[in-house]
């Protein structure tokens, strides 16, 4: 088995996409200064909501963009119920995963007619870059089998980290997560700015729901997102607010599960195949967390930041 | 803690005011549940008839106390560690672990009659508080919240369990991923007629009270409420408050593994793959905790009705032909819902107190524990 082949850097890319975009909304949510625990539901329902949407227009494309929208307003709710009305994050985010987990599945037999698993063959899947990159060495045996998304998904790292560190809309939100009386006092919107955060990270959560659906596979599978949320929320634990260390997180768990896959290939049972990736991301994380703690001056794991209040 | 001074007519008062913002979550996730149906384009008058009957009608009532009992096991579960400010949200892994744990002591070393049953649920309890206990340390020392680590610890362990009886504890030739079924002497002596309630009632039940008794009456349980409130005025007050942490999330632990081995032994007396996490003990177990709102003696009853509302579930679907997953839906409002109301009577209690602290990053459940 040859690990560095460009079929193996082409499925860690397809099993990192998904994870990488709802990383950066949580991110984006942890740079504002809201700890969203909410991005495994969002994301399963946008993967729920991108397939429905494929399957009543037969367009991929809409399916993307319906999971955005029903990303941005699942968040909406989110972000109404924590920011305003300051109900406790965690809570509500366990609220919604679970609400997600039991409307995706309940919709599933009412819209689709079926239970657990459903496919079609006139359910559209997002096109491959083959055609456009097929010839290219090295880059189209990598990118070739992949999505447009994916592509667009690791653009949208270097795109987070310019944005928060060179622009001034980036750098008020950073404000408003470092010190929100300060940003407030200085006439920022720190609610406005936390709203539209969360609701950012809807549209990435529904963005990485429809990678999920229509570009990993094409189906939809109740309880689908199998815990990528909370990976994606480990890998702003590990990567702090640094887009790119948030990022390499989250290629480590694509590593993890495509190694899976492969050794599952080989002879592993499925089943621990399928335990590798959250193993390693537990590992990862321990790691990490005990090496910020040896040297206590930056690095290490930023697990939320306290939240001062001020709205 | 509510040895106040004030009469008993207020007292009463104050012991059933709870139930009323309870009842108000349950009232408004059941509506908003019905707007899903409508939409949906069910019939509510169908339905709910159809909810109630597959819970406690006919036949149905035994099953429901037999669920009852994994329900509120798994409600300790979540209840301990979050008194004590941890949350444990991965009941299905040290459930699963404590289920095979059971199962394999049992086959591997056949037991005489009551140490067949007590041996292998200690060892479930074990290995659930082991797997729980981990996340102690990982929060206390290294400062990762325990809602990741529980959950992450979960999926492989549901999956270690299900590879376990897929292969090595799989009974040959059935083509069901299943543990040969167990010695007699290892099958929990059940209750009635219908072999679906099992000494697992009382003994859960038993656990409950015991809880109830240490967190109401006892030091450790005011120093985990101590601890649940404000974790460093805890520490100042002399609590050693890791130690706590990791008493309080393996005794969660324990009360899930307890479930696991407790499911295992009783009918269908085998370990079968995904018979302990499908019927989503673990979530409904969670909503019937938050729905208490940090009152413990509350949480037999909301886990009581959260049962009703699953099983119900069940049977609406068998006969109604609505799909089961409408309680997930149910539960998750309920979770929602409970977390908006905290707040709301949070606001209010820091308005009619002037200068009341703000904002301080304990869950609202746990800050009005001791209130």
């Amino acid at each position: 088995m040859n690990v560095l082949d460009p079929a193996f850097a082409a499925s860690v890319l397809t099993a990192t996409a998904p994870v990488v975009l709802a990383a950066l909304g949580g991110l984006i949510c942890s740079v504002s200064g809201v700890f969203n625990m909410a991005l495994e539901g969002t994301l399963l329902w946008g993967a729920f909501v991108a397939v429905v949407a494929s399957h009543l227009t037969g367009s991929a494309w809409w399916g993307v963009a319906a999971a955005v929208v029903a990303g941005v307003l699942y968040s909406a709710v989110l972000s109404v119920l924590t920011v305003t009305l300051r109900a406790d994050a965690v809570v509500v985010a366990v609220g919604l995963n679970l609400l997600a987990l039991g409307l995706t599945a309940f919709l599933m037999r009412e819209i689709l007619g079926v239970g657990g698993t459903y496919t079609s063959p006139d359910l559209r899947g997002l096109p491959t870059l083959a055609a456009a990159l097929g010839r290219v060495p090295l880059l189209g045996p990598v990118l070739g089998p992949q999505s447009p998304l994916v592509p667009v998904a690791f653009a949208l790292v270097v795109a987070a980290a310019w944005w928060l560190r060179r622009t001034r809309s980036g750098l008020r939100l950073r404000g408003a997560g470092q010190h929100p009386e300060a940003a407030a006092s200085l006439g920022l919107r720190v609610a406005a700015y936390r709203h539209g955060a969360v609701m950012a990270a809807g549209a990435l959560c529904g963005l990485a729901g429809a990678q999920l659906a229509l570009g990993n596979v094409t189906l939809f599978s109740e309880g689908m997102s199998a815990g990528r949320g909370w990976v994606a929320v480990v890998a702003v634990m590990l990567g702090g607010v640094r887009p790119y260390r948030v990022a390499a997180a989250c290629l480590l768990f694509g590593v993890a599960e495509a190694l899976g896959f492969r050794l599952q290939g080989a002879g592993l049972p499925q089943q621990l195949a399928d335990a590798a990736p959250y193993l390693i991301t537990l590992v990862a994380l321990v790691l990490a967390a005990s090496a910020g703690r040896r040297r206590r001056a930056g690095g290490g794991v930023v697990i939320a930041r306290k939240d001062r209040g001020g709205r | 803690m509510n040895a106040g001074p004030g009469g008993a007519g207020r007292r009463a008062a104050r012991r059933l005011a709870p139930a009323a913002p309870a009842a108000l979550a349950v009232a408004g996730a059941l509506g908003l549940t019905t707007v899903v149906m409508v939409l949906a384009g069910i019939d509510p008058a169908r339905a709910y008839p159809a909810l109630v009957n597959g819970a406690l009608g006919d036949g149905n009532l035994e099953y429901t106390v037999g669920a009852f009992v994994p329900t509120l096991g798994m409600a300790l579960a979540f209840a301990i560690p979050l008194r004590a400010g941890e949350f444990n949200l991965g009941g299905d892994g040290q459930m699963a672990l404590g289920g095979i744990t059971a199962a394999a002591l049992t086959l591997a070393a056949p037991l005489p009659a009551v140490a067949g049953v007590a041996l292998p649920l200690t060892a479930a309890a074990l290995a659930g508080a082991l797997a729980a206990g981990i996340s102690a340390p990982l929060h206390t020392r290294l400062g990762i919240p325990a809602i990741v680590t529980t959950l992450l610890i979960s999926t492989p362990a549901v999956s270690l369990a299900s590879y376990l009886v897929r292969f090595p504890l799989a009974e040959r030739g059935t083509g069901i991923a299943e543990t040969p079924v167990l010695p007699d002497a290892a099958h929990l002596p059940s209750i009635g007629d219908s072999g679906y309630v099992t000494i697992g009632l009382p003994l859960v039940l038993f656990l409950t009270a015991a809880w109830l008794y240490l967190d109401g009456r006892t030091v450790i349980g005011y120093e985990t409420r101590a601890t649940g409130l404000n974790r460093e005025f805890a520490r100042y007050g002399g609590v050693r408050v890791d130690r706590l942490a990791l008493t309080a999330l393996a005794g969660g632990g324990a009360c899930a593994g307890l479930v696991g081995g407790l499911i295992v032994l009783g009918p269908p007396y085998r370990f079968v793959d995904g018979a302990l996490t499908a019927p989503g003990y673990t979530f409904t177990a969670i909503a019937a905790v938050l729905l208490a709102t940090g009152r413990p003696p509350a949480v037999p009853f909301t886990a009581a009705l959260m049962t009703i509302l699953q099983v119900g579930g069940e049977g609406m679907e068998r006969d109604a032909g609505v799909p089961g997953q409408l309680t997930q839906i149910v539960q998750g409002l309920v979770i929602v819902i409970v977390a908006v109301m905290a707040t709301v009577r949070h606001l209010r209690v820091r308005r009619s107190r002037p200068g009341g602290r703000g904002r301080d990053g304990v869950a609202p459940q746990a800050r009005e524990a001791g209130a």
